[in-house]
């Protein structure tokens, strides 16, 4: 019961830091919600007894990561003003009317199946693993995973020569 | 080494370490030489993919599983593994001079090449979901940066950024779905999966998460409503890009495709059959109709190339032996197809031509006869002319079709043919014009020499002789695990 | 399991908390007189010429760039680090492959002259 509080209230906080991301005019302010929207999710995944996911969601995503939006923020002109639409309202109405199809396909999903409750889920009965959250990623890292671990690396060497490529000017 | 682990495991995926030790080399070659041994990167790279593919054909009846369940060595993965490797080379060989004409930066563009075909040949590979999407993911950044490699083109900026913002957006969607199937069945195992949803109860939640995986599937193979970004995407990158994205792309998502429907999610097949059917007409239809306005030749080839992902859906929707069979062979014959056509367009890149337009071709006939006739054959297989490789891959899509009883599938994909004819006719007719070509004169590496007739041959001896490719592919999907699940969720039933 | 961040969740209360306070508590005390210098983001002294939002170099985010990809590498490390004993030489292999693929980017990367400013 009071993990289900915590749970909605931590949503909400997402939701709404998320919203104001798209909704706020001013652009370094939407970075700085994205940071808070970054930080409740941190908290979520504390939660979810996911300690080293939400050191790496506070490491990695709002600090890192964020850091990279706010160049990305600076590096582009904003100050002309922005190219406007031939009919604004009619994108806007189109996008509302999509959001809202798909809203109501999810409700309708979550009432019918809160009537016709399936089967929790059974997780599948893995090797026991001893230890604290950090010793469980490990494990599952690099002994199940080695192979998908081992190709992150080129995964993340292919962004760095992509970076360097999009990014450098001609020699 | 930990429990699970055996010398084994990597001795079946050493294709794919070859690979990436390749890789790893043309990086290392592009920063210790000097710019004017650049050209020797290419050899180099074609070098690495040959050697890949050695190392693959004594895998070609394996079946097995390793590293605890997240790779699967199997005909089905070996067959795909082969056209991802053939189209690298394709590209690779008619690579050289466009990269010399538009000044590109020729070891990243190798570099990437090489690692996108790793992601490939790891989604083919792939039963787990983590692997397959790490696969994905390799693959798909590679293509986001290659798009976008013509720096001082607005149009490959624009085509780059659009790739990136949606590739990322379905990326989200079709990880959404992931996680929902996660969520119900505790496992990432594709066969796990399978095994566990088939015990319980058909819930909503796993419809939601079908609904998902199959848009962010559809955006990959650029099936109709997620189809948005290919033409825009396919005209602005540079054209043996386009080329490798085309095929290579398409091949990899279809492998994941089946991977995750048939191996997965098999007792589901009659809610996910029909909404391939629909996406099969619906693309082909769109795809098609979309083409024939065009004037700008990739363009063109793109909408054709959603035409073909509409054509190779009848595959996947027969949901048999057959189809899945006839929908490999199609694939490796749309490698030769494809690539061949857009060799030729490569080739109409010169100093002062960007060669892209329909009437740039005008002419081409009376002054580069073979160039023109080799077109001329690519254009009639894409389109299904008899006696060519295109002919062959729609008789047995079609025929796998009709023997699931989809008659009106396969009807509406032989009027679709029809009118694909149109344009690719008008391709041919440009040719024949009598004109004089402009600009400086046309002229073919030895190394795009070599690219386009790898793909001449191939059209041309599987649309006479396609027996082999046809009993490998037969033996192929013998070992897949999918149709082997189709057939017991049938008996389940 | 969630009682052990009862302290941090307090710890958070006070530090939100304090802040208002010091706001709220000193715009009851000070004078409200603004003019146009006060209002003005201060520069050393010196006047202000252009406004502070100017487009930043790209040469900022290649760095940023390839700060995010080594942490990101940096974070794989941690779980390998608390188990690198019973991981044996197993892992050592393994985190020596991980390394050595990053270390062939990083050589790249110099060797491009990524690293350089100018």
């Amino acid at each position: 019961m009071g993990e289900a509080i915590v749970f909605y209230g931590l949503s909400a906080f997402i939701l709404g830091f998320a919203v104001l991301v798209i909704s706020t005019r001013n652009t370094v302010h939407s970075v700085l919600f994205l940071v808070a929207s970054f930080l409740f999710v941190a908290m979520l995944y504390v939660l979810l007894g996911a300690e080293f996911l939400a050191v790496i969601q506070v490491l990695v995503y709002a600090g890192g990561i964020v850091v990279l939006y706010l160049f990305v923020v600076m590096l582009v002109n904003l100050k002309r003003a922005p190219e406007t639409h031939q009919d604004p309202r009619r994108q806007t109405r189109l996008g509302v009317a999509v959001a809202g199809a798909v809203l109501a396909e999810f409700l309708a999903i979550i009432v019918y199946s809160s009537t016709n409750p399936s089967a929790p889920a059974v997780l599948a009965a893995g090797e026991v693993i001893e230890g604290g959250n950090v010793e469980q990623v490990g494990w599952l890292l690099y002994t199940n995973y080695l192979i998908p671990f081992e190709l992150a690396s080129i995964l993340l060497l292919v962004a760095m020569v992509g970076a360097i490529v999009l990014a450098q000017r001609e020699l | 080494m930990p429990a699970g682990f055996s010398a084994a495991d990597f001795f079946y995926i050493l294709p794919e370490l070859v690979l990436t030790g390749g890789a790893l080399l043309v990086l290392v070659v592009d920063v210790l030489t000097s710019r004017q041994q650049r050209p020797l990167l290419g050899w180099l790279t074609v070098g690495v993919l040959l050697v890949t593919t050695l190392t693959l054909l004594p895998f070609s009846d394996a079946n097995v599983v390793v590293s605890r369940g997240l790779l699967a060595i199997d005909g089905f993965a070996f067959f795909f593994k082969l056209i991802f490797l053939l189209t690298a080379i394709v590209t690779v060989l008619m690579s050289s001079s466009y990269i010399e004409v538009e000044e590109l930066r020729a070891g990243e563009y190798y570099f990437l090449i090489l690692c996108a075909t790793l992601g490939m040949m790891f989604m083919a590979s792939g039963i787990d979901l983590v692997t397959i999407f790490i696969g994905l993911e390799t693959m798909a950044v590679a293509f986001y940066i290659l798009t976008g490699l013509l720096k001082p083109n607005r149009r490959s900026n624009e085509a780059a950024v659009k790739y990136f913002l949606l590739g990322a957006f379905s990326l989200g969607i079709l990880l959404y779905g992931m996680s929902m199937l996660y969520g119900l069945s505790g496992t990432t195992n594709l066969r796990e999966l399978a095994t566990v949803l088939a015990t319980q109860e058909r819930s909503a939640l796993l419809i939601v998460a079908l609904i998902l995986v199959v848009g962010g599937v559809g955006f990959k193979i650029a099936a109709v409503p997620f189809h948005m970004w290919a033409p825009d995407v396919y005209e602005g990158a540079p054209t043996p890009v386009t080329a490798f994205l085309s095929v290579g792309s398409k091949a990899a998502a279809f492998a994941m495709l089946l991977r995750i429907f048939t191996e997965g999610l098999p007792f589901l097949a009659e809610v996910w059959q029909p909404m391939f059917w629909v996406l099969a007409v619906v693309t082909m239809t769109v795809g098609n109709l979309a083409a024939l306005t065009q004037s700008n030749i990739k363009r063109m080839l793109a909408y054709s190339s959603i035409a073909h992902a509409g054509y190779v859906l009848i595959g996947v929707v027969a949901n048999s032996s057959r189809g899945i069979t006839a929908l490999m062979i199609y694939l490796m014959l749309y490698v030769f197809m494809q690539l061949g056509a857009f060799a030729v367009v490569v080739m109409l890149r010169r100093h002062d031509v960007v060669g892209d337009e329909l009437k740039d071709l005008s002419g081409l006939y009376f002054r580069y006869p073979v160039a023109a006739c080799a077109m001329l054959f690519f254009m009639l297989s894409l389109g299904g002319i008899p006696p060519t490789a295109g002919f062959m891959g729609k008789f047995w899509l079609f025929s796998a079709a009709i023997e699931s009883g989809y008659i009106w599938l396969a009807v509406i994909g032989v009027l679709n043919s029809a009118i694909s004819l149109y344009y690719y006719v008008r391709v041919v007719v440009f040719m024949w014009i009598r004109e004089e070509v402009l600009g400086s004169p046309i002229t073919a590496s030895p190394a795009m020499v070599v690219a386009l007739t790898v793909a001449l041959a191939g059209a041309v001896i599987f649309g006479v002789y396609p027996r082999p490719l046809f009993e490998l592919a037969e033996l192929s999907v013998q070992s897949f695990g999918g149709v082997v699940a189709a057939a017991e969720a049938i008996s389940y039933r | 399991m969630l009682e052990a961040y009862v302290p941090i969740l307090l710890f958070v209360l006070v530090a939100i908390g304090f802040a208002i306070f010091t706001l709220v508590f000193a715009s009851l005390l000070y004078p409200e007189r603004y003019s146009k210098v006060k209002l003005e983001p201060y520069e050393c002294g010196i006047e202000p010429e252009t406004d502070a939002r100017d487009r930043y170099s790209i040469r900022f985010y290649l760095v940023a760039m390839l700060f995010v990809i080594f942490d990101v590498e940096t974070v794989f490390m941690f779980p390998w680090a608390v188990i690198m004993d019973e991981l044996a030489l197993f892992g050592l292999i393994e985190m020596i492959v991980f390394l050595f693929i990053l270390v062939v980017g990083y050589v790249y990367a110099w060797r491009k002259g990524a690293l350089e400013w100018t």
